[in-house]
């Protein structure tokens, strides 16, 4: 869940946010209705150096009970604490760390690996090679993803989330072959993130890629707002979209247990 | 609202895991709990939650930098229900494998091992981060936490070591992670803990919480 100011907002390659709705009611949708963890990230947190999830964690700690996973403008040991005292159960880090990777070891030995989830935005040059960004997909860093994928496992993360801007937000399907060869590279679990356009991609990603878990937003998003009225905070962002109740054609927008039905339809375990 | 004649358990805090989560979970289902690093609060409690996510070695050297080791023995020693969850339920075990060997409470003869890197060629991703299910073993759930559980069930795992109780009659459930058997609870006398985290397992995780307290006279 991309969350700007009030809003939680939905954008393709990381840009264009549109808002979808209240955060609030999107997570308490999701979290009866069958989802295994809630990721809430600050998708401007990096610009503003700070992130301003703490009142929506705190608030959705004390109804939620699943895992939550919070992200966005974490830059040091203070900034994780405070987010995990208000109730976030791990946090995802991604400019700090490839500014400071010793800040990986560093949470992971206060707070313990399994806190500790490293984000990683990646994007495919003209010349093949696939690179790290930053700040949702906008500051190039001129690293290489696998290398760093290593490194991030090597200083003891323990979740990573690997990205793919290029199908972020664009329904087209994961890229199967970036996921893949992370997978194939690290020791620890690997969340593919980016390009779920319809139940078979998820199930896909898995099967044929080797993913630990799935990251889904719009696929979801896009089905929450056709099933339900919510109300939007329009003072801030675009929501003509919204008010249209409609979806890209790429997308097959479904419900979560019907993404988990077509998993186990496919021989992955999950809880249903 | 307070109500006084209330039973108090507490949360021991020894500064390592989510005990926000823990809180809200006994906030929910009505136990009187507070978090607490001091050995009066474990004294005066009637019961006691040991939470903890981390490395086992660090969790007993905070718990020995707080004076709380000998306060915990003997509260055990006192009959007093303790819940363990986690690292909570690690710490209750004789030693760990980690980094060499670590001394545990010793509530519970075993050891704690590492989940292995690979099984039979296949690479095993460590920590298990994951939903997994939990199943009986010789044990039968009913007049336990776990009577509303049903067998297979999914509960929520974080973990990279997992308990190898010394005797078979202390374990009451299995998991089965990526090939890998290994006991995900364990009932004994006046303890009860769990590897997965019942706060984070949805509403069938807070009935655990609500029986352990009811079997426990403690709402």
């Amino acid at each position: 869940m991309d969350i700007k100011g009030p809003n939680l907002v939905k954008g393709i390659h990381m840009e264009g946010l549109r808002v979808l709705g209240k955060p609030a009611d999107f997570a308490k949708y999701y979290y009866e209705n069958g989802a295994d963890e809630l990721m809430f990230m600050d998708v401007v947190a990096s610009l503003y150096e700070r992130n301003s999830l703490h009142d929506i964690i705190s608030e959705t700690a004390k109804s939620i009970f699943i895992p939550i996973t919070v992200g966005g403008g974490l830059r040091s040991i203070s900034d994780i604490k405070e987010v995990l005292r208000a109730g976030a159960d791990k946090v995802c880090l991604n400019t700090a760390v490839i500014n400071n990777p010793e800040l990986i070891r560093e949470a992971s030995r206060m707070f313990g690996s399994s806190t500790i989830v490293v984000a990683i935005e990646a994007i495919k040059e003209s010349n093949g090679q696939y690179l790290a960004y930053t700040d949702n997909g906008r500051e190039h860093t001129g690293v290489d993803v696998f290398e760093w994928a290593q490194k991030v496992n090597d200083l003891g993360a323990g979740e990573l989330v690997i990205t793919s801007v290029d199908r972020e937000g664009t329904g087209e399907g994961f890229d199967l072959d970036l996921v893949s060869r992370i997978s194939a590279l690290v020791t620890i679990p690997v969340i593919a993130h980016g390009g779920a356009g319809n139940k078979n991609h998820v199930s896909e990603v898995i099967t044929k890629a080797g993913a630990d878990a799935v990251a889904i937003s719009s696929l979801l998003h896009y089905h929450f707002i056709k099933e339900n009225s919510s109300s939007v905070h329009s003072n801030e962002g675009n929501s003509e979209f919204l008010k249209q109740k409609r979806s890209y054609h790429t997308f097959q927008d479904c419900k979560i247990a019907e993404v988990k039905q077509c998993l186990i339809d496919n021989g992955i375990e999950c809880r249903i | 609202m307070i109500n006084n004649n209330l039973k108090k358990v507490t949360i021991i805090d020894y500064h390592l895991g989510n005990l926000f989560s823990v809180k809200q979970a006994c906030d929910t289902v009505g136990i009187n709990a507070i978090i607490s690093s001091k050995a009066e609060d474990i004294e005066n409690a009637d019961a006691l939650i040991l939470p903890g996510v981390g490395a086992f070695i660090e969790a007993m050297d905070n718990l020995a930098d707080l004076n709380l080791i000998e306060t915990i023995k003997k509260a055990a020693a006192e009959k007093k229900p303790i819940f363990g969850i986690c690292l909570g339920l690690q710490l209750l075990f004789t030693k760990s494998e980690e980094f060499g060997t670590g001394e545990g409470l010793d509530l519970v003869p075993g050891t704690i091992r590492k989940f292995p890197a690979d099984l039979d060629d296949r690479k095993v991703k460590v920590p298990q981060i994951a939903w997994n299910s939990i199943y009986e073993f010789e044990k039968k759930w009913s007049d336990t936490p776990l009577m509303d559980v049903v067998n297979n069930e999914f509960m929520y795992f974080v973990h990279s070591y997992y308990v190898d109780p010394s005797n078979d009659m202390d374990i009451l459930t299995k998991t089965n992670y990526d090939g890998i058997e290994y006991c995900s609870a364990i009932s004994k006398d006046n303890i009860f803990a769990t590897q997965f985290h019942p706060e984070k397992s949805t509403l069938k995780g807070l009935s655990i919480y609500k029986n352990w307290a009811t079997l426990n006279n403690l709402i």
